[in-house]
């Protein structure tokens, strides 16, 4: 793949619950970004924009059993899982009622089965071994990685799927392919394909162009179902966009290709395709993220014995 | 019984005993056994959970790590110590903060195992001590095997523990017998208030009233136990030998009366000098006794140097009997 871009054969549909769950991530990260700019979080963080419809594509082929690993740009991969963005506002705020008392911020996250951590590719074979304990504990059950297209630089991502393809782990790779690490673009590093290096370890690639729901799950349920009935490790690919920042101003992209990225936003594709019901569910989660980010914002600090 | 067969009941005992135990790593399984065989028959008994792996020591810890997320405990051996630096971002970044960073306590129950030290001509990355770098994690306990302290109890503590361990194993113990201080000495152990905290002493007579204190971890013994002989031999001087079995966190506390009595304190460790455990025992002693002490803590070291493969050239690296012979001489000098 040289190219990526999410590109529609059809109008994209989404049942309300998709849709509202679509946008409550992207009013989330924006409420984020908002919150920056005006001094109110500390730190760092990395917003999801355009890529929200691969974890809410996911979701409804995963199940509570199933472990999730989100990574650094995760916001979108909890807030598909749980729907808790008082809990993961308060985290990234340090308030009360944070999901990890504050600790973890936006990178490190634990809850129930979702786990998420800073360094990338480090996920990898942590899921491997959460696979192989699932694969003998809770058959049928899965690990589910998501990971990103500058992550396979990192050499624990191989020792992973060696393992995982030579035990036959449930091992499900989400890769959101956007195009860009932080500020260098994929084709400046990585040679060869997320294709061809899945596949050399005898794992099955399976790339996704489309960023519709139904489009998606379709593809994968089969695929995944694979994963969790064969213990035969899936790597799928989204060809997808990251329309801000790497963390915050720190886009050095040309705007052309940022103009790119935007055509093929979800958020405008799901719009055009039924204007009156998105904007109708459009402005109950901006709503609600207003009203979140108001709650939240005048709680007290989060507590914490180390 | 030997060091190496003590360690390989305890590995027996930790499969039969905890059905969620796994032992992970390289060539560890039948008939090899592990490059040092110290995993010997554990594959044939326990084909579930003895997994001989590939070569990716990044990996398999990381694998170890899920493992004991999900409530298993996962012993991961690092074929040579030196290569654990290739899993050092999994046991720092990942398996020891996972113990406190998600704001709630979440327990990994890990130990790597990392043969460990020079003396047998295996060369600068084959024959390193890296302890020191393991040193200061939050979350992360450092132990080293010693021949004065049972495996079992000591693998069973930290595994009880609930972070992430790195267990130093000095290679040329696991040929050397148990509880063995030769004729002239004696020895217990001093309870550390559980954690596996117990700190094993040789001693002459009285261990309160040596003339010096020796601190070393199990490595050091046999070393620092001859040296002791030559000392009271020949310059019939009396030491008392203080042997951790955890490294870090460290206490102590519980050695003062020993080492109240005594008119020099020495920490003795092979790896090389700078930011070593050795100078984190030292800083404690120092604070908790600076108006008794008549001199600083003395510190051996290796030298500041890679480990030569050929043994003469090795020898002049690594401490030896007399260096600790000669430092205590030192430190006792008016």
């Amino acid at each position: 793949m040289t190219e990526t871009g999410a590109t529609l054969l059809h109008a994209p549909r989404a049942d309300d619950d998709d849709l509202a769950r679509l946008l409550l991530i992207r009013h989330f990260e924006l409420a984020l970004l908002d919150l920056f700019g005006r001094g109110e979080l500390n730190g760092t963080t990395h917003t999801c924009l355009g890529q929200e419809y691969v974890p809410v594509a996911l979701r409804r082929l995963l199940t509570e059993a199933d472990f999730v690993f989100g990574n650094h740009r995760g916001h979108g991969h909890y807030l598909a899982r749980f729907d808790d963005p008082a809990g993961l506002l308060a985290e990234i705020m340090g308030r009360e009622g944070a999901v990890c008392a504050g600790v973890g911020g936006s990178q490190h996250i634990l809850r129930d089965r979702y786990v998420s951590t800073g360094v990338q590719g480090e996920s990898l074979p942590v899921a491997a071994g959460v696979a192989l304990h699932l694969k003998r504990t809770e058959p049928g059950t899965l690990a589910c990685v998501f990971i990103g297209d500058g992550t396979w630089g990192e050499g624990a991502v191989y020792e992973a799927l060696n393992l995982a393809s030579l035990w036959r782990l449930p091992l499900l790779v989400i890769v959101e392919n956007n195009g860009i690490a932080q500020s260098t673009p994929t084709t400046r590093q990585m040679a060869g394909t997320v294709r061809a290096r899945a596949e050399a370890f005898g794992v099955r690639h399976h790339g996704i162009e489309s960023s519709d729901l139904s489009t998606i799950r379709d593809e994968l349920a089969p695929l995944v179902s694979e994963v969790r009935i064969e213990g035969r490790p899936l790597v799928a690919e989204f060809a997808t966009h990251r329309l801000g920042p790497h963390s915050k101003g720190d886009d050095t992209r040309d705007p052309e290709a940022v103009r790119h990225a935007q055509a093929e936003d979800w958020y405008r594709l799901y719009g055009e395709a039924d204007p009156e019901r998105f904007a109708r569910a459009d402005e109950a989660q901006r709503a609600r993220v207003e009203a979140i980010v108001r709650e939240v914002s005048a709680r007290p600090p989060s507590r914490w014995d180390p | 019984m030997r060091v190496g067969e003590n360690l390989n009941a305890a590995l027996h005992g930790l499969l039969e005993s905890d059905p969620s135990a796994y032992v992970i790593g390289e060539d560890i399984l039948d008939p090899y056994g592990g490059a040092f065989k110290i995993t010997k028959g554990l594959s044939s008994r326990f084909p579930d959970r003895v997994l001989g792996t590939p070569i990716s020591e990044s990996g398999i810890t990381g694998l170890a790590a899920g493992l004991a997320l999900c409530g298993d405990a996962a012993v991961v051996e690092i074929m040579f110590g030196d290569f654990v630096a290739l899993a050092f971002d999994q046991i720092v970044n990942f398996a020891a903060k996972s113990v406190t960073m998600y704001g709630s306590r979440v327990p990994i129950r890990m130990v790597v195992r990392c043969p460990t030290g020079g003396g047998r001509g295996y060369g600068p990355t084959h024959s390193q001590s890296l302890q020191k770098h393991f040193v200061g994690v939050p979350g992360l306990s450092v132990y080293e095997m010693s021949p004065l302290h049972d495996n079992r109890a000591v693998l069973d503590a930290m595994l009880a523990s609930g972070g992430p361990c790195v267990f130093f194993e000095d290679k040329i113990l696991y040929t050397r017998r148990v509880n063995d201080v030769g004729d002239l000495f004696r020895h217990d152990v001093v309870p550390g208030g559980g954690g596996g905290a117990d700190v094993a002493r040789v001693f002459l007579d009285d261990p309160e009233a040596a003339d010096c204190v020796i601190i070393a971890p199990g490595g050091m013994v046999d070393r620092a136990v001859r040296a002791m002989r030559d000392l009271l031999l020949e310059q019939e001087v009396t030491c008392c030998l203080l042997v951790p079995s955890r490294l870090y966190p460290f206490d102590a506390e519980p050695l003062l009366p020993a080492l109240r009595g005594a008119r020099a304190v020495l920490v003795a460790e092979e790896g090389t000098a700078g930011g070593t455990w050795g100078s984190e025992v030292a800083h404690q002693i120092h604070r908790l006794m600076w108006k008794d002490l008549r001199r600083p803590v003395a510190l051996v070291s290796s030298a500041d140097s890679v480990i030569p493969t050929a043994a003469h050239l090795e020898r002049a690296v690594l401490v030896q009997d007399s260096t600790i012979h000669d430092a205590v001489l030192e430190a006792l000098r008016d």
